[in-house]
């Protein structure tokens, strides 16, 4: 991470996540999910965005949060591996910089599907803030083992 | 890049793909004066813009090969060193062009080795100066089809075509939403600019698709070559055969098929064709024979791919499916040829004893199979043991839009191409069709024959997981190579141009889909596969039993979903369970029917004699009255289980199962609230081998 960041901040189940904004391409509302059947417990479906087709994951059940989904979600849409992907959140916040003075590493108590995916525990005067790692996030092989 | 040297590389590159592919014709068929002016004019071309580009190293050598292509041509018999020669001098140049392509320079080197050697044959006094002389009138008439040809067609970015198409593909999404809504709304003046919009819409699409269209002979091309060169290195004489190379399809699908086919041919040149010495043993011609054909099928490609070699060796597919626990014993004796050559396309059943450096390297047939099943294709296999076989795979033509069945299944739609789809039957209760049972399998009865049905519903796992389907709706007549079977959905919608798209890398594993698209009113829905289904059927009823017939504990343990049990008593113990799917029929017989034998006990069971067993060694046999058993079948051998009665057939999750050490007893696990021993009939079975002979 470089010395300022951009982070896109977003909350599951009250905790404060942020993705880097450099791999966040928009972020939309959900509303008409088609479930797929068979696929892993963490893909909530595929959506309709303006003509393309974007797999939704559900943040909450990937990084194993407690609570249930709000019914009209939200989605920060990002590309990887030349897919579009859109990761499901209870809200998105605000973009913030951050200096690498409030990083701290993972801590090692934490939930393991949650230490997988996060790259650094930012402190800020609202709380905590995760920050998650796209790559592993939305890696094939280890969400199929998470899931 | 400078633009020269891209269009240079580019043509250099088609060209000399087409002379490997006519030298090899060459050198089978000397006389053919056309081959041999295609090939000199082509080199020729190459030779004069390398001439032009100031690439010395490729102009030299392009120059010894003409040189010598010349001799040919003024009479020097063909030899097949020569051919060899002129080929690996054309592997120097394809190097020496990729070189060029990454640093667009010539690199450093000496070709003098090659240039030598073929100078030196050239140099050679033709032996035999009458062979038929070049005809002139033959050169020329080809030269000006081709630039006939040339002032009609332009060279076009395949990145142009694909924008083109994904641009199209958007219209008709866009046509699709403007009819659906015109469907809703009654508005007279929309209805004949929608018309014609529909209309241009369609042309567009269908001139687009002509345009990607492409003859599948360029997936061939190397095919030739490849061939002679497995030919040379195995020491088999091959005989190589293409018929349809003009057929058209699509360049995506092209693309994907390629490899594939390659596999195949490879598969058949180093595995299905015998040495010569086998091959005289067997009373067949030392050359063998691989034939590849292409052509059009009801909207659908077909390519054959056929050897006359050794034939796919059943004993050794069923022993090596047996091996890896894919089936059981019982289950081959019942299967038919057709169904165990299919274990070929299952992953880790490559049967090649020896991997060699051609094939056997660990991807298999399993991988053409998933690469075909992904574009929504399906392979059949014909083989006759020692004669040959000939693997045929079934591709749609095209596809980025395909006309598609929209059902629905417990309130989810889904797409179904058309092309798989045979018939429809409506379904319900004491209609004229109905779907009944075989136990928990549902049956179609369609004219003279029994159709397997699966429910569309319970094989996506969509809603509770209820015993009993609904048993009014649609069953969609589908076909999948050789096999036919139904698919159960609760409606059928209507059917519409849908464009197919990717699906993510994360959704691409599931087998019972192939893509998904976006309807006319904006919903996103999954594109069913087919091929997909058609291996459920088999593969995950069987797989359960297996479990527990294969008399491995840890395999019980692990046991996953319900398992249907027969639950029954027999002695003082505890309760006993059978999986259902193996029992073959519960009877009551007369118990004074039954007749001791030795150890064992005999009845007379529909017009043969039947070997009992008792379920528990201290059970007793009723003296008088009906004594119920529950006979198991394996293939021909029949058995009773002697029991003192049937309890229930339940349902139950077997999760919790501890594997047991006692003799026929696979383990324990709690059904119903009662502890229960699961029974193993695998272990009763052998009991009776030797009563075959016997009875």
């Amino acid at each position: 991470m470089t010395a300022c960041d951009q982070i896109v901040t977003v909350t599951v189940g009250r905790q404060l996540f942020g993705l880097p904004i450099a791999r966040v391409q928009d972020v939309f509302k959900l509303h008409r999910i088609t479930p797929v059947p068979l696929a892993a417990e963490h893909v909530a479906g595929i959506v309709n965005l303006r003509g393309r087709l974007i797999t939704v994951i559900d943040l909450r059940r990937r990084l194993a949060m407690a609570g249930n989904n709000a019914d009209a979600g939200m989605a920060v849409g990002i590309e990887y591996g030349g897919e579009s992907y859109g990761l499901m959140v209870d809200a998105v916040g605000d973009v913030v910089s951050l200096d690498g003075t409030s990083a701290e590493p993972v801590p090692v108590n934490l939930d393991a599907r949650l230490k997988d995916v996060a790259s650094a525990v930012h402190r800020l005067p609202a709380g905590l803030l995760v920050m998650l790692d796209v790559e592993r996030l939305l890696d094939l092989k280890a969400s199929e083992w998470a899931a | 890049m400078d633009e020269l040297l891209r269009d240079f590389l580019v043509e250099a590159h088609e060209s000399l793909d087409t002379v490997d592919t006519e030298l090899v014709r060459f050198e089978q068929e000397p006389n053919n004066a056309e081959s041999l002016a295609l090939i000199f004019r082509l080199v020729h071309t190459v030779k004069g813009t390398c001439g032009f580009l100031g690439l010395p190293r490729l102009a030299a050598l392009a120059h010894a090969a003409e040189s010598l292509m010349g001799k040919f041509r003024d009479g020097m018999p063909v030899t097949s060193d020569a051919v060899t020669l002129i080929l690996a001098t054309l592997d120097r140049i394809k190097d020496i062009l990729a070189e060029l392509e990454r640093h667009q320079s010539e690199p450093q080197g000496s070709d003098s080795d090659l240039i030598a050697q073929l100078d030196g044959m050239a140099q050679q006094p033709a032996a035999d100066t009458s062979a038929t002389p070049m005809e002139a009138a033959a050169l020329t008439a080809t030269q000006t089809q081709e630039s006939k040809a040339a002032g009609h067609s332009i060279r076009v970015n395949v990145d142009t075509l694909e924008h083109l198409m994904t641009v199209v593909s958007e219209l008709v999404l866009t046509r699709n939403q403007l009819v659906d809504l015109s469907r809703h709304r009654q508005e007279p003046a929309l209805q004949v600019p929608l018309q014609r919009l529909s209309q241009v819409t369609a042309e567009l699409q269908d001139s687009v698709m002509r345009a990607r269209m492409q003859p599948i002979g360029q997936a061939w091309q190397k095919l030739p070559r490849l061939v002679r060169d497995l030919s040379a290195e195995l020491g088999k004489p091959i005989d190589f055969e293409m018929q349809g190379a003009d057929t058209e399809l699509d360049r995506q699908v092209l693309d994907l098929i390629k490899d594939p086919i390659t596999h195949m041919v490879r598969n058949a040149a180093d595995h299905g064709i015998e040495r010569p010495a086998e091959r005289r043993a067997a009373g067949k011609p030392e050359k063998a024979r691989i034939r590849i054909a292409a052509r059009h099928e009801s909207g659908y490609l077909v390519v054959e791919i056929a050897d006359d070699g050794r034939g796919l060796d059943r004993a050794k597919i069923a022993a090596k499916a047996l091996s890896r626990g894919l089936v059981t014993q019982a289950d081959l004796a019942r299967m038919s040829d057709a169904q165990i050559q299919r274990f070929i396309l299952v992953p880790g059943m490559s049967t090649a004893s020896t991997v060699t450096s051609l094939s056997g390297r660990g991807v298999g047939m399993d991988v053409v199979q998933t690469n075909i099943g992904r574009i929504g294709g399906a392979i059949t296999l014909h083989s006759v043991q020692g004669h040959g076989c000939t693997i045929a795979i079934r591709i749609p033509l095209t596809l980025a839009i395909i006309s598609a069945l929209i059902v629905e299944a417990a309130g989810e739609r889904f797409a179904l191409p058309q092309a798989c789809v045979m018939e429809l039957v409506r379904v319900r209760p004491g209609g004229e069709h109905r779907i009944e049972y075989i136990k928990a399998a549902p049956i179609l009865r369609l004219r003279n024959r029994l159709l397997p049905l699966i429910h569309l519903r319970s094989l996506l796992r969509l809603g509770e997981d209820s015993a009993r389907q609904s048993e009014s709706g649609f069953v969609i007549v589908t076909r999948v190579g050789a096999e036919m079977f139904g698919i159960v959905v609760d409606s059928v919608f209507h059917a519409e141009d849908i464009v197919v798209k990717p699906l993510a890398s994360m959704l691409r594993h599931i087998p019972a889909f192939s893509g998904a698209t976006i309807l006319g009113d904006g919903a996103a829905i999954m594109i069913l596969n087919a091929d997909g289904i058609a291996t459920a059927f088999g593969s995950s009823p069987v797989a359960d039993t297996d479990a527990v017939i294969s008399g491995d504990e840890t395999a019980a343990v692990a046991l996953k979903p319900k398992t249907s049990l027969l639950v029954f008593r027999a002695g003082e113990g505890t309760r006993c369970a059978v999986p259902l799917s193996l029992v073959t029929r519960i009877e009551e017989v007369e118990a004074s029917a039954i007749t001791p034998s030795g150890d064992r006990y005999l009845v007379q069971y529909r017009g043969g004699l039947m070997p009992l067993i008792k379920a528990d060694a201290d059970m007793r046999i009723k003296d008088s009255g009906r004594q119920p058993l529950i006979v198991f079948s394996d293939g021909e051998r029949t058995m009773g289980l002697l029991v003192d009665a049937i309890i229930d057939i339940v349902d139950a999750h077997l999760d919790g199962a501890i594997a047991d050490a006692r003799p026929g007893v696979l383990g324990s696990a709690i059904v119903n609230g009662e502890t229960t021993d699961l029974i193993d009939i695998a272990h009763y079975m052998p009991l009776f081998s030797d009563t075959r002979s016997a009875a």
